[in-house]
């Protein structure tokens, strides 16, 4: 971010927006954390050079603009195989367990590009679970749900998520399951088989299936503690009895009647499981 | 005294909150500093070090097992108290909310970095205002010059290591370069000011 002078947007500017957004397209930010959300906002006014009375002017009268906005307000910073050390825990704690099931379900909420459902679909297919499970990946944004559902991604990020693959405790090569095109690698289809991306809406949108394994990792830490309530009760009513839960390495189950709900599959990588 | 030293012990008496920023050849510094703080300390402070995240640093344990306050690295939706050191962990910006708790964020880097002196900086400014004390140390980048600028501008004080004496002036420069720094001090003299922190505050 270039500099940044404290006048350029004060805190009730940010309600003014929230609002705004709410009233024009029914997107609702309230139960987002401030600091990050007036960055956010911030970075957008810098990226388009305007001030707040252009963002509002914007806002109100172009959805071409709202859907740029949409997608710069919302965090979709993501890799392949994000910390290795959760990939390794989920491949020796999770899956023997799953190995019994006919049907493996997982729902990958905040999905982004699509990178993490990618992950989970190799160590799945690795693992020989891959054609019993269907992936699920949603977002609130249908322009990173349009990537994940290519799943192109540019030959730059592969040195990182190879190396990310490697220290989870890889089995093969990353390149295995792509093609490299000039400046950019395409995922094998047969991982595309068993997945489906779509639009959800964690703060507004309700149980749609049963899932063995939910997976939603630095997506919370954008909501306010009320908001983080709500998702993880969600969350909870969409997993199976004994279905396991992952979430962000700094992200918890705060609330104790709900962590009672649950076992700790592993403390560090934060997996839990419904146990009530 | 000077209008300026009454200004700043002002600003030393009515802080709320003490933040410490720096990256190459501060973590001694840091770690220094921080034991000399005294269990009555009145202020909650907040560490931004850069550091990698797949080097997993046991600082804040090794810390808190010698200092007589709570060392330890920040949690998302934490309220910040004083009697407490928080770090921003590995790989996450550290955010100030308005109701003075911490949150974490996971956007892109700041000059490279996660977390990035900046973002803590500036929305700390943001909440604490005139209420805050900002202190940079030695850094190989500019990050944090930003931070400082901002906090200047909402009345906070700032306060940078004499890039002489820093191990790596980059960053200590970056930011008195901007202008708006009110001190310009040795690491001893920063040292000091844990003193006149305490004895302002007892006084108030």
């Amino acid at each position: 971010m270039d500099s940044v002078s404290a006048k350029l947007l004060s805190a009730p500017e940010v309600e003014e927006i929230i609002d705004l957004v709410r009233h024009v397209y029914g997107f609702d930010f309230s139960g987002y954390s401030r600091a990050s959300l007036k960055r956010r906002i911030i970075r957008i006014m810098q990226l388009k050079k305007i001030d707040i009375f252009d963002l509002r002017s914007l806002i109100i009268n172009s959805n071409d603009f709202f859907e740029e906005f949409l997608l710069e307000i919302t965090v979709n910073v993501t890799e392949m195989f994000r910390d290795p050390a959760f990939f390794k825990a989920l491949r020796e704690k999770v899956f023997p367990y799953l190995s019994s099931y006919a049907r493996i379900k997982v729902w990958n909420a905040g999905c982004s590009t699509g990178e993490e459902l990618y992950s989970f679909a190799i160590l799945l297919e690795e693992e020989n679970l891959y054609n019993r499970s269907f992936l699920y990946g949603t977002d609130i944004n249908s322009e990173v749900l349009d990537t994940a559902k290519k799943g192109i991604y540019d030959f730059k990020k592969m040195k990182l998520n190879s190396e990310n693959y490697i220290a989870s405790g890889a089995i093969n090569s990353l390149s295995d399951y792509y093609e490299s095109n000039h400046n950019s690698v395409t995922l094998d289809s047969k991982l595309k088989k068993n997945t489906l991306f779509s639009i959800h809406n964690l703060v507004t949108d309700n149980v749609f299936n049963e899932f063995q394994i939910i997976s939603c990792r630095n997506v919370l830490i954008y909501f306010t503690v009320e908001l983080q309530e709500r998702v993880l009760q969600l969350f909870y009513e969409s997993l199976c009895p004994l279905g396991f839960l992952c979430l962000g390495s700094k992200e918890y189950l705060r609330n104790e009647e709900l962590a009672s709900k649950f076992k700790v599959v592993d403390k560090v990588e934060n997996i839990y499981q419904k146990i009530v | 005294m000077s209008e300026n030293a009454l200004d700043i012990d002002q600003k030393l008496q009515n802080a709320e909150l003490l933040i410490l920023g720096c990256s190459a050849g501060g973590f001694l510094l840091v770690y220094n500093f921080l034991l000399k703080l005294p269990a009555n300390f009145p202020l909650p402070v907040v560490v931004i070090i850069h550091r990698s995240r797949s080097y997993k640093s046991l600082i804040e344990e090794h810390l808190n097992g010698l200092s007589s306050l709570n060392i330890k690295m920040a949690d998302d939706k934490e309220s910040i108290k004083s009697g407490t050191v928080y770090f921003a962990p590995p790989d996450y910006h550290l955010l100030v909310e308005t109701d003075k708790t911490l949150s974490l964020d996971n956007s892109e880097p700041v000059h490279f970095c996660r977390p990035a002196i900046d973002v803590t900086f500036q929305t700390a400014a943001d909440t604490y205002q005139d209420k805050l004390i900002a202190i940079l140390l030695s850094g190989a980048n500019s990050d944090g010059a930003d931070g400082m600028e901002y906090i200047s501008e909402l009345n906070g004080l700032t306060i940078v290591q004499q890039p002489e004496e820093a191990e790596v002036d980059i960053m200590p420069k970056a930011a008195i370069n901007r202008g708006n720094i009110d001190l310009v001090l040795k690491m001893d003299e920063i040292t000091s000011l844990i003193h006149k922190i305490v004895k302002l505050k007892s006084n108030f």
